[in-house]
């Protein structure tokens, strides 16, 4: 048999042919190269334009970035220096750094008050975002605004202490009574944080130091990327609160409370920023008692806060929506009560699916604090369409400077979106 | 034997509104209003003490006295010797102008990123991604003005163009941009039907109406033969000539023309001219909001599973059909609620075009007439009527086409 077939074919193999690497075309960069951009003649031709736009694109940003000026006094100055060359005078910022950050007015021997307060912040967020830092940093976090306050406004050291003070009587009072009955333990902890206020601000009038150790600072000489950073976590910190508050109202079920939060959401989220900063700064002021004097910072600090407010709720309510019937009604047979239900069983559950949408609500938000230069505070982009640009020495930079802002902004919202997009993936609990 | 007995009869007693759950929240509504009622009655006063202190009142009679400003880009006829309340609708056809054109390129960018940004293509993906997060991480503000330094510092003054041998040319011939805005053709009706321009143009934006109709209707009688014989019978030139036929006799026998901007003194003239402020403020807000759009488009193709793909396949329908008939409409459940959203967003993000001194309804009636009359309470109040009724006749459309996608459960 065998004998006959091997006269049937010219040729049988006999030995194991050896194993031999795959066709240079089949792999390693060259196979890659081939997949991923000229798979096809239409994808070449893509290709081939994308390549051309990046390099018109590098040609044009990298010789004027490389040969930028970093030491003159003005404008003029730079386009000596440069002989005719292109090349960016990003002596502009060298020169300006501390207006663009501080602002126009900020006393030059009190930059150190800010740049601490900024450092807080940062060990101060850190226990909030990455949950694996000791707990105990949260005292900072706790402790934050007040210091805070202290460090930029400075002014008599009982102000801040007092606060401090009420809020702690407030957190003392809720937790001792809160656990049983959460309304008694809720509005008793208001109820005594207002008293230690009422009688602190009293006891701060009558000791009223002539110098306090730290100068006041007035708000209107709040300026450059500080305010920007100081709007921004201000009034994300304040909107997440009072975003929950306005969520757990909407999907209420007593007809009043649920109409007055569906009304200030739809309204709120109705108009543009722009209207609600307008309102802040000519119209707000009529609606305070006569003579009271509240600055515009915090006018337009209690704007923004609402509008962002609106803009969270939303995305908690879509968390409240995603979570199963199941789980609400899990939590009342067990014999919770609403506040204990929502605390212990829903909150955290509904919290965890909004936190990518807040994040994206934080970044939108931190974005829009630059809409204030539009009623004229001198944010970063106050400062440089105002003062910088309009100065003799400086008129026609636009391009380091607005790259500047463009960059600075760039990386801290860039940064929070990475931010969120690693929580997400630490906090998927779910198997998939 | 068993008895029944009725639970006891039980007598409603004060303590009850806090402690049964039933009539719990009758108690906290009713805090809740008291606290509201005065709430709002403490405000009112402050406003009324606040306005008689500074001999002020509620009052809507500017809106009818003459603005005495000039605006530079206007749809309908305005001297600064028009009304206020004319100043404030040449703000809001303004505003709609910049947000309807704006739509339709963010709509385009960002369609063509999203798509592209699942392209095979390793670079170009890499470069949509690169464009997304660009444009979404920096404020749409920042963008605005780069684009309006651009349309100011860097574009040529029109004086540029003159002489044997000018510094700058025109693009084809046809279009001029200069620091002062672009100049583009614009068409020209030799022997109009009607005394007033915008008559003429309604007519020709009817016809085309009545040409949309025509297509449908050709498309009704194209299915109905398909489903009587099988076989679709070809529209498309019939289609071609619904559309243009009719509008293109109308046109000819009105006499278009294009008349080509030229530089005439220290100026172009003739043809339309587009300012610097809509330009920077319609190119800021739609590749701003395209990079949003993108991410979208982006979302809505890949929620729809390759099972769809595959099992249309298996059924033996054509790519194009696959894509049409299975794939699309099931994206576009995902992608049209969140687009409709971010054209909510780019007419509320219009509202910054008071940064750069387009005339739209914020910088009109919010801005320069706010600041003349000193009428802050009555403009602020108008501007966020106008604003929130855009706002809620878009939520009502997105409302009524999300219930008629939504998916028939249950």
């Amino acid at each position: 048999m065998s004998d006959a077939h091997a006269h049937s074919v010219a040729f049988v193999r006999t030995e194991v042919i050896p194993q031999s690497p795959p066709p240079a075309q089949q792999t390693g960069v060259m196979k890659w190269l081939r997949d991923n951009l000229f798979s096809s003649w239409a994808n070449t031709l893509l290709t081939l334009v994308a390549a051309w736009l990046i390099y018109l694109i590098l040609s044009a940003i990298l010789p004027w970035i490389f040969n930028g000026v970093w030491n003159a006094d003005s404008l003029t100055q730079c386009r000596e220096i440069l002989a005719g060359r292109t090349g960016a005078c990003f002596a502009v910022l060298t020169e300006r750094w501390n207006q663009l950050l501080f602002g126009y007015s900020y006393p030059r021997d009190l930059y150190w008050r800010p740049v601490l307060a900024f450092a807080i912040m940062l060990v101060a967020i850190a226990p909030v975002l990455f949950f694996d830092l000791p707990r105990k940093l949260l005292i900072v976090t706790a402790l934050f605004p007040f210091i805070a306050f202290y460090l930029i406004w400075g002014g008599p050291i009982l102000t801040p202490i007092v606060a401090l003070l009420g809020c702690g009587a407030g957190y003392v009072v809720f937790n001792r009574y809160g656990k049983g009955n959460f309304a008694a333990g809720f509005f008793g902890g208001i109820a005594t944080a207002f008293v230690v206020w009422g009688v602190g601000g009293f006891v701060v009038d009558l000791v009223r130091p002539e110098t306090p150790w730290m100068t006041p600072v007035p708000s209107r000489d709040l300026g450059g990327f500080m305010l920007n950073m100081m709007l921004g976590v201000t009034c994300v910190s304040l909107s997440v609160p009072l975003g929950i508050v306005l969520a757990l109202g909407r999907q209420s079920d007593m007809p009043l409370i649920k109409g007055i939060c569906v009304v200030f959401i739809e309204f709120v989220r109705g108009v543009p920023l722009i209207t609600l900063l307008f309102v802040a700064s000519v119209m707000l002021a009529y609606f305070f008692p006569p003579d009271s004097t509240v600055d515009l910072f915090l006018r337009v600090v209690i704007m923004i806060t609402m509008f962002s407010s609106a803009y969270i709720a939303e995305v908690i309510r879509g968390g409240l929506a995603a979570l199963p019937k199941g789980q609400f009604e899990a939590a009342d047979s067990l014999g919770l009560d609403y506040p204990q239900a929502m605390r212990l069983i829903i909150l955290p559950q509904a919290l965890k699916i909004s936190i990518p949408g807040i994040v994206n609500v934080a970044v939108g938000l931190f974005k829009d604090t630059t809409l204030v230069s539009v009623i004229s505070m001198f944010d970063l982009i106050g400062m440089i369409r105002g003062p910088i640009l309009a100065s003799t020495e400086w008129n026609g930079v636009y391009w380091e400077l607005l790259g500047f802002a463009s960059l600075l902004f760039f990386v801290v919202c860039y940064g929070i979106s990475q931010y969120s997009q690693w929580l997400e993936r630490r906090l998927a609990t779910d198997h998939r | 034997m068993t008895i029944l007995t009725d639970p006891p009869e039980e007598q409603f007693r004060i303590s009850m509104l806090l402690s049964d759950t039933r009539y719990r929240s009758l108690t906290f509504q009713g805090i809740a209003l008291v606290v509201l009622i005065f709430a709002i009655a403490y405000l009112a006063g402050n406003l009324i003490q606040n306005l008689t202190q500074a001999g002020l009142s509620i009052s809507y009679e500017f809106l009818f006295k003459p603005s005495g400003y000039d605006i530079n880009q206007t749809l309908i006829p305005y001297t600064s010797q028009s009304t206020n309340l004319r100043a404030a609708i040449v703000g809001v056809l303004n505003t709609l102008l910049v947000a309807g054109l704006a739509c339709v390129t963010a709509t385009i960018f960002g369609v063509t990123a999203g798509v592209l940004r699942l392209s095979k293509n390793w670079l170009i993906r890499k470069l949509m991604a690169v464009y997304v997060e660009i444009f979404r991480n920096i404020p749409v503000l920042i963008w605005i003005i780069i684009i309006f330094t651009i349309m100011t510092a860097v574009m040529p003054a029109p004086s540029a163009f003159r002489g044997e041998d000018p510094d700058s040319t025109m693009l084809l011939g046809l279009f001029a941009f200069t620091n002062r805005g672009v100049y583009v053709p614009g068409p020209q009706l030799a022997s109009p039907l009607f005394a007033a321009t915008a008559l003429n143009w309604f007519l020709v934006v009817l016809f085309l109406v009545g040409s949309w109709f025509g297509g449908r209707a050709l498309g009704t009688w194209a299915t109905a033969k398909q489903e009587a014989t099988g076989v679709r019978p070809t529209t498309w030139y019939w289609t071609l000539a619904i559309w243009f036929v009719p509008a293109g006799i109308l046109l000819a026998i009105m006499g278009l023309h294009w008349q080509i901007p030229a530089l005439k003194g220290f100026n172009f003239s003739g043809g339309i001219k587009v300012g610097g402020p809509l330009i920077a403020l319609w190119f800021a807000l739609s590749i701003y909001t395209g990079a949003f759009i993108a991410e979208n488009v982006r979302a809505g193709i890949q929620a729809i599973s390759k099972g769809q793909t595959e099992a249309a396949a298996s059924l033996g329908l054509r790519p194009g059909r696959i894509m049409n008939l299975v794939i699309l409409p099931q994206a576009l459940r995902v992608i049209i609620p969140p687009l409709i959203s971010q054209y909510l967003n780019i007419t509320k993000n219009s509202s910054l075009a008071i940064a750069v001194g387009y005339a739209d309804v914020t910088a009109t009636l919010g801005g320069i007439t706010l600041n003349q009359t000193g009428r802050a309470i009555e403009c602020v109040l108008l501007l966020m009527l106008f604003y929130l009724t855009i706002s809620l006749s878009i939520s009502a459309v997105m409302n009524i086409y999300n219930n008629s996608v939504k998916l028939k459960e249950r």
